[in-house]
């Protein structure tokens, strides 16, 4: 028998073929609840590890924490050799690691040449981002402190910290750098602008709020390190400040002071004191990173 | 050599066509004749006007391609000369030559001389900075810096290590451009906020504020409407009576209207040394515009402003 064509029948027909297959909603469905999931294992996770630390950690938070060194008593337990510390080497690892980061990048990016040994370095950059961090440690100990003398000292901590981040920066900048449009470098040259004047007034700035943004993940990450600074000998607590300008002097930071603490016997230490120094610790990376924020916004809207 | 001859030994054409002038005449498309009539509309070309560029035997490769070869002709002083042709031809290529922004291009050579004003441009010791801070030159994309209008105008004065008035070279360049009057009031104002046709004429401002002799234009319409073009066009006649103007288009009817003298360049079939077939782009004609449009010497001319290939 066949179908009469009429209008309505068409229509009919037309209809149907707008409905999905019976299967797609329920696939569609499934694959966003499968997504849902991940983004809920690493939100929670995080959520529950944050709040079991300000738990353990907020009661014990008070001017004592800030004002006073290394203790034997929980009570009397202080960071502020490690607050100084990490504060010395925030500043020191920012400075060399975005002077040099950079500038290795827009030599990379700008002016190397292309042949063997450009691609040679540039292949072992992003490999480098992948060496462990308590190698960077070792590397530390060897060359700084014994080979060249530097001692266990700030600068090492430093130096050591932003060769551990120096590929993560010089990767961000390059991808930075090379996202903007080759025409505004044929605008300044053909200007009649040199090289470095094309890039260092026109392409960098444009570059700029990419780059922080590398540098600040980069510097957060390198902040948060326990074990290469431990090799080169930073110390679990000293008596006095660490300023960023004293770059002999011995270092602490709050990191090693937090591993010094959960290895204690003592279980306040452990479940009280410790918590408290990784608030610490986690509340200094927000700050450094809103600044760092403030600062690219900034220069994104005046350029 | 007096210059007259000299203008017309400049044009390097492989005169293959047997076409006679009368059988043009006769062939002459509406097309033809209305563009020759808009041709002589401008004022006489000056037959005694110096040689700003002198091509000899110039040959463009991207590596072993040569993208345009073999080109000899001579760009006159405060004259906008055109260079027309189908797409991929090399007009972009042989442009960038002018003011050695091939150098960007690593793969990029360039054979035979160049000489501006005399000098050899590719001469070892010339300085390609020196060379463009003399020769300026506006893209097919308008690329206005993302910086305010001002800023825009000075980068260019401020790097040459020039001695200016900024609010004087700044409302200068801009009335030179035919922009004064749309931008005075909003000179802090990022240049991105212009529409297409300002920030190209924003980008003929900033090229002229570092005054150079010559500028070389790259399609500067071809991303704009009518109207913008029209603007363009109108400051091209009013620029050139300070500077030489070399212009590459893919408009015919700009090439008409605008400009004093026009090169027909197209793509050419030949046989590399291994007998593979290798397209680049050849000089076909130069001359002045309205002898091109109306009334060329070589038939492929001939064929290509009436629209029957490229
Ligand atoms: N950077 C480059 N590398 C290799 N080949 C190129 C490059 N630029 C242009 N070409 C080639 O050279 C020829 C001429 O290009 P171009 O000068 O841009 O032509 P036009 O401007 O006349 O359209 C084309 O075949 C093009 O593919
Ligand atoms: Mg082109």
């Amino acid at each position: 028998m066949m179908a009469v064509s009429t209008p309505q029948r068409e229509a009919e027909v037309a209809q149907d073929a707008l409905h999905a297959p019976d299967d797609r909603g329920r696939r569609e469905r499934g694959f966003e609840f499968g997504l849902l999931i991940a983004t809920a294992v690493a939100v929670v996770v995080l959520a529950v590890l944050l709040i079991d630390i300000a738990i353990d950690g907020l009661p014990f938070i008070n001017s004592t924490r800030f004002t006073e060194y290394s203790s034997r008593f929980p009570e009397e337990f202080g960071f502020r050799s490690g607050i100084t510390g990490t504060l010395s080497l925030m500043i020191l690892v920012g400075l060399l690691s975005f002077v040099i980061g950079v500038g290795g990048a827009t030599y990379l990016e700008e002016f190397a040449p292309n042949n063997r040994f450009t691609r040679f370095v540039e292949a072992n950059t992003s490999n480098l981002a992948g060496v462990p961090s308590v190698v960077y440690g070792l590397l530390g100990a060897g060359v700084f402190v014994f080979f060249f003398s530097l001692g266990r000292s700030l600068i090492v901590g430093a130096i050591t910290l932003s060769l551990l981040i120096l590929p993560v920066i010089i990767v961000a900048s390059r991808e930075a750098l090379r996202a903007v449009p080759n025409a505004l470098r044929e605008a300044g040259l053909g200007l009649g602008a040199t090289p470095l004047q094309t890039i260092g007034r026109q392409i960098l700035p444009q570059a700029l709020p990419g780059i922080l943004t590398g540098t600040i993940l980069a510097l957060s990450r390198a902040i948060g390190e326990t074990a290469p600074i431990l090799v080169v000998g930073a110390l679990f607590s000293r008596r006095s400040d660490n300023v960023p300008w004293d770059i002999d002097d011995a270092f602490s930071a709050l990191p090693i002071q937090v591993f010094d603490l959960v290895k204690r016997p003592q279980a306040a230490f452990q479940e009280q004191v410790a918590p408290a120094g990784i608030i610490i610790l986690l509340v200094l990376l927000l700050l450094m990173n809103s600044i760092a924020i403030y600062l690219r916004n900034r220069y994104s809207r005046s350029s | 050599m007096d210059q007259q001859t000299a203008a017309a030994s400049s044009v390097d054409i492989d005169r293959t066509s047997t076409m006679t002038r009368g059988e043009h005449a006769r062939q002459s498309r509406p097309l033809d004749s209305e563009l020759a009539r808009q041709a002589g509309a401008g004022p006489a070309v000056r037959e005694d006007a110096e040689v700003v560029f002198d091509l000899d035997d110039v040959t463009v490769k991207y590596g072993s391609f040569p993208a345009i070869r073999d080109v000899t002709m001579q760009i006159r002083e405060r004259m906008i000369t055109a260079l027309i042709g189908p797409s991929g031809c090399g007009k972009t290529t042989l442009l960038r030559c002018f003011n050695r922004m091939n150098d960007l291009i690593p793969s990029a050579s360039v054979e035979g001389t160049i000489r501006y004003k005399g000098a050899d441009l590719y001469a070892s010791g010339v300085d390609p900075v020196e060379v463009r801070r003399r020769i300026g030159m506006v893209f097919q994309k308008p690329n206005p810096f993302p910086k305010s209008i001002r800023e825009n105008i000075l980068f260019g004065p401020r790097v040459t290590g020039m001695e200016f008035d900024a609010d004087e070279i700044v409302e200068r360049s801009l009335k030179g451009a035919a922009l004064w009057d749309e931008v005075s009031g909003k000179l802090d104002d990022s240049a991105l906020g212009l529409s297409g046709g300002q920030q190209q004429r924003l980008c003929i401002a900033r090229a002229t504020a570092v005054e150079p002799d010559t500028i070389l234009m790259d399609e500067p319409c071809s991303a704009l409407d009518p109207i913008a073009t029209g603007a363009i066009e109108d400051l091209m006649r009013a620029l050139r009576e300070d500077y030489t103007i070399v212009i590459v288009t893919h408009n015919m009817q700009q090439a008409a209207r605008a400009c004093d003298m026009t090169a027909f360049i197209t793509t050419e079939v030949a046989q590399d040394e291994q007998g593979h077939d290798r397209r680049s782009g050849r000089l076909i004609e130069f001359d002045r515009t309205e002898v091109i449009f109306g009334d060329p010497n070589d038939q492929r001319t001939e064929d290509y402003i009436s629209g029957r290939f490229g």
